[in-house]
């Protein structure tokens, strides 16, 4: 049945849907609506909610939540996924899974609450200490955050790993329909789990190893399952002409702004196209190198001042790759977004 | 023969969780951890209860204690265990939780989580292992550091000047309404470890019991960072350090108290779509509404107050009964200064891209500051409608089609001027031909169950649907 609900609403909808087991979580603006619904849902039905004393708190309950083998979820916006930061560290080192979703706010610092896309960084490359990776998927509606959050649970579960859904002040209070019925669920053992019987009374969850060998023997084993999944997992949509002129790239609620100027552009008669990546670690490399020719523009859109862009010009080392964005809560406007992809182009037909 | 004394059934025989020297602990010559991990270990043992229980370790000289017990052993971060123990709580309502920690764990950059499990009434046993000092990092001082003490971060000696008092965990704890047992014991001498033993006997039981939070604080020596011979250690305890830290029983709960038991739920997806209240419908129906173009994008702008969201929301959930594309947008940053809230909603055959509504086919203006501002972006063939009870100039500087509805008044009468926003849907469904009397009719019945209300707000969308058929 469909049912119009926020973005925020959706992760909590997806995550029952995907058999979360248990909520912990501190509020935060624009992510409250998480918690609110979190406890809506979770209490009547029998689930743990437990509203935390800190960010740092609730990521730790996670980790004890996630060592029994629950399917475990907590949510923040980027001051609080800060705070997390040390324990995503610990949960990546120990493997376990978990969901985190950073409805991603204004910063440096206190910020503002408006969108912007600056978690970029300290999500997808790591932010805690260590050589670890995360998952992020991205989604770019309010549909796509519930079905990436059935996803995340899934994936987390596969990898034993902490997966983050990585969305944004505007996806997360804006209402789109999610179509909400049964969905087919990964059942994955974990013997490792901590549970109060006899079966488990051998199993450890650490991130220690004292010795030097064993702990690199350790970061080894971590980064063989960071190639496989970096091989298996990576996803992008592409969307418009299938011969492009210029292609532009971004992800998130810019890719939705993205695709109004890709259409805008063709009923102009310019052949445009957008890629979207979905998986923002693993990022989709060898979508862009098939779909971005040679000698094609690339115009690459984020609401940060330069991050995003890194990884587009890592895929695409020989590509013209230009940025633009617009930080501190604004979104572009699509008819600046014309006007910059047309600039773009021309700067390419003078090369 | 008759074996007089063995190693506790709930330790390992042999310590293989630790890398090298499996035989023996880690802990230094006469340190009093390895006397409580045989407590404890005794203890799980005789009480029947070692495959239930988890051990949540520290970061602090108790990290390793996963080496010993033989047990589901979790370690975690810096100061977080008691936070870690609540997760694993909650997760094994029929496990037995040990939470063991050290001063600078628990007492400085882990307090308020071991605060607050306490206040929670958590179900785990937390042993405060104090020693006055950080162990495993060199001896540097806590918060729990006598006064006039040497560490290695108070060379001159602790003062309270420079430093604070030294911290009595237990009698805080003490404080809170949820524990169900708190204590201070010391493990330095044979007397005091028969009463330490007789306590977490004690606490043990009630774990078992499921009757809530146990807090033991645990006196125990560390020659090598106090730099005295272990026998010394163990004097000074009694004659200096718990003239600062006394023991005995802080706080107790009469022992034929309830259970609190915290039972958790497996669910099925027919619990959730009860929950959610979720009609069984396997097909996705197709598009029952008819758009003038295939994609329209409306913005309705007023005070605060005035209903624009739930205008904009009304609109976004009759398209989503009928399986339309949609979005809704409530009012974001610069947008919310200068009274002006708005909601963009867009309506779609197809995917939406933005659901920003920059140009909008139809503009709803309840006040003047969304006229001024918002109105100049409608296009020309587009619709500007404001309200013309409160609006009495307009801007030069319109393209659209403007029509003036007298929504607060035609409210008035209808009841109450906060149906104003239904007014206004009546109007624009009319113009627009999205739909019909009929069709908004039903939806205000579903939306409005109170009958004096329904009243008002059928009087109101039919004002405002009339007043459409005659422009």
């Amino acid at each position: 049945m469909k049912k119009l609900v926020k973005g925020n609403e959706a992760v909590v909808i997806g995550a029952l849907v995907a058999g979360c087991d248990a909520y912990y979580g501190y509020p935060i603006t624009p992510a409250s609506e998480i918690a609110h619904a979190a406890s809506e849902y979770f209490l009547p039905l029998g689930k743990v909610f437990v509203q935390a004393e800190c960010e740092v708190g609730a990521i730790n309950m996670v980790f004890g939540s996630a060592s029994s083998g629950l399917r475990t979820l907590t949510a923040s916006s980027g001051p609080g996924i800060s705070l997390k930061m040390e324990g995503i560290s610990y949960l990546a080192g120990a493997e376990l899974p978990c969901v985190i979703v950073d409805v991603q706010r204004v910063g440096p610092g206190l910020g503002n609450i408006g969108p912007e896309q600056s978690d970029y960084f300290q999500v997808v490359k790591g932010g805690g200490h260590g050589d670890y990776r995360n998952i992020v998927l991205a989604p770019a509606s309010v549909e796509e955050t519930y079905r990436m959050t059935i996803q995340a649970f899934d994936l987390a579960d596969r990898w034993r790993t902490p997966v983050f859904i990585l969305t944004d002040a505007t996806l997360g209070q804006m209402m789109e329909p999610i179509d909400i019925r049964q969905e087919k669920i990964e059942k994955i053992d974990k013997p490792w789990a901590l549970d109060a019987n006899a079966a488990s009374n051998q199993n450890l969850i650490t991130s220690i190893y004292l010795d030097f060998d064993d702990m690199e023997a350790h970061i080894e084993k971590l980064h063989e399952k960071y190639r496989k999944i970096t091989e298996t997992e990576a996803a992008a949509e592409v969307y418009g002409d299938s011969n492009p002129q210029i292609v532009l790239t971004g992800y998130g609620i810019t890719s939705r702004l993205l695709r109004s100027t890709v259409d805008e552009l063709n009923s102009r008669g310019v052949r445009a196209a957008l890629i979207r990546p979905k998986t923002l670690w693993p990022f989709p490399d060898h979508i862009y190198q098939e779909t971005v020719n040679l000698g094609v523009p690339v115009l690459s859109v984020e609401l940060s001042r330069g991050q995003f862009i890194e990884d587009v010009r890592l895929a695409l080392p020989h590509h013209d790759v230009s940025w633009y964005g617009r930080v501190g809560g604004n979104l572009p406007e699509i008819e600046t977004l014309v006007a910059r992809a047309e600039q773009c182009l021309e700067e390419a037909s003078n090369d | 023969m008759t074996k007089i004394y063995e190693k506790s059934p709930a330790f390992f025989e042999t310590f293989e969780r630790k890398p090298s020297q499996q035989l023996t602990t880690h802990y230094c010559p006469g340190c009093g951890h390895g006397t409580l991990n045989k407590i404890i270990a005794d203890l799980v043992a005789e009480l029947g209860i070692q495959d239930q229980t988890i051990y949540v370790g520290p970061v602090g000289c108790g990290v390793f204690i996963y080496y010993y017990f033989e047990g589901a052993c979790a370690s975690a971060a810096h100061g977080r265990a008691s936070a870690v123990a609540t997760g694993i709580s909650r997760s094994n309502p029929d496990g037995i939780v040990v939470s063991y920690q050290g001063d600078g764990d628990l007492a400085a950059i882990g307090t308020s989580n071991a605060i607050h499990a306490a206040n929670r009434g958590e179900n785990m046993i937390v042993f405060f292992v104090n020693n006055n000092v950080y162990g495993m990092t060199g001896g540097q001082m806590a918060p729990t550091t006598l006064i006039d003490q040497k560490t290695t971060t108070s060379p001159f000696g602790r003062t309270e000047k420079n430093d604070g008092f030294p911290l009595r965990m237990a009698e805080m704890m003490a404080g809170l309404e949820a524990p169900a047992l708190v204590a201070r014991v010391g493990v330095n001498n044979p007397k005091n470890i028969r009463q330490a033993i007789k306590v977490i006997r004690n606490g043990l039981e009630i774990q078992r019991d499921k009757k809530g939070y146990v807090f033991i604080e645990v006196m125990s020596q560390c020659p090598t960072n106090w730099k005295k011979e272990p026998a010394e250690a163990c004097e000074w305890i009694d004659d200096v350090v718990c003239k600062q830290y006394p023991l005995g029983t802080f706080k107790e709960l009469p022992a034929d108290r309830q259970p609190q038991k915290r039972p958790r739920a497996e669910v099925d997806f027919a619990a959730v779509a009860k929950l959610l209240g979720l009609t069984a419908d396997d097909e996705t129906g197709s598009q029952e509404m008819t758009l003038p173009q295939p994609e329209m994008r409306f913005k309705f702008a007023g005070f605060g107050g005035q209903g624009v969201l739930s205008l904009g929301l009304m609109v976004a959930q009759m398209a989503t009964q009928r399986n339309m594309e949609v979005t809704w947008l409530p009012s974001y940053g610069p947008e919310m200064r200068g009274g002006v809230a708005n909601s963009s909603v867009v309506i779609g055959e197809d995917p939406i891209g933005t659901p920003v509504v920059d140009v909008p086919d139809v503009l709803v203006a309840l006040n003047r500051p969304s006229l001024d501002k918002l109105g100049p972006l409608v296009p020309k063939e587009g619709l500007i409608i404001y309200n013309s009870s409160l609006i009495d100039q307009i801007p030069a500087d319109l393209k659209g089609k403007v029509y003036p509805l007298a929504a607060t008044t035609l409210a008035a009468e209808a009841g109450t001027v906060k149906a104003a926003n239904v007014v206004v849907l009546g109007f624009v469904a009319r113009m627009t031909g999205i739909f019909e009397l009929s069709e908004l009719e039903d939806f205000l019945r579903e939306t409005f169950k109170q009958p004096a209300l329904q009243e008002v707000n059928l009087k109101a969308v039919s004002a405002g649907w009339d007043v459409a058929g005659e422009v």
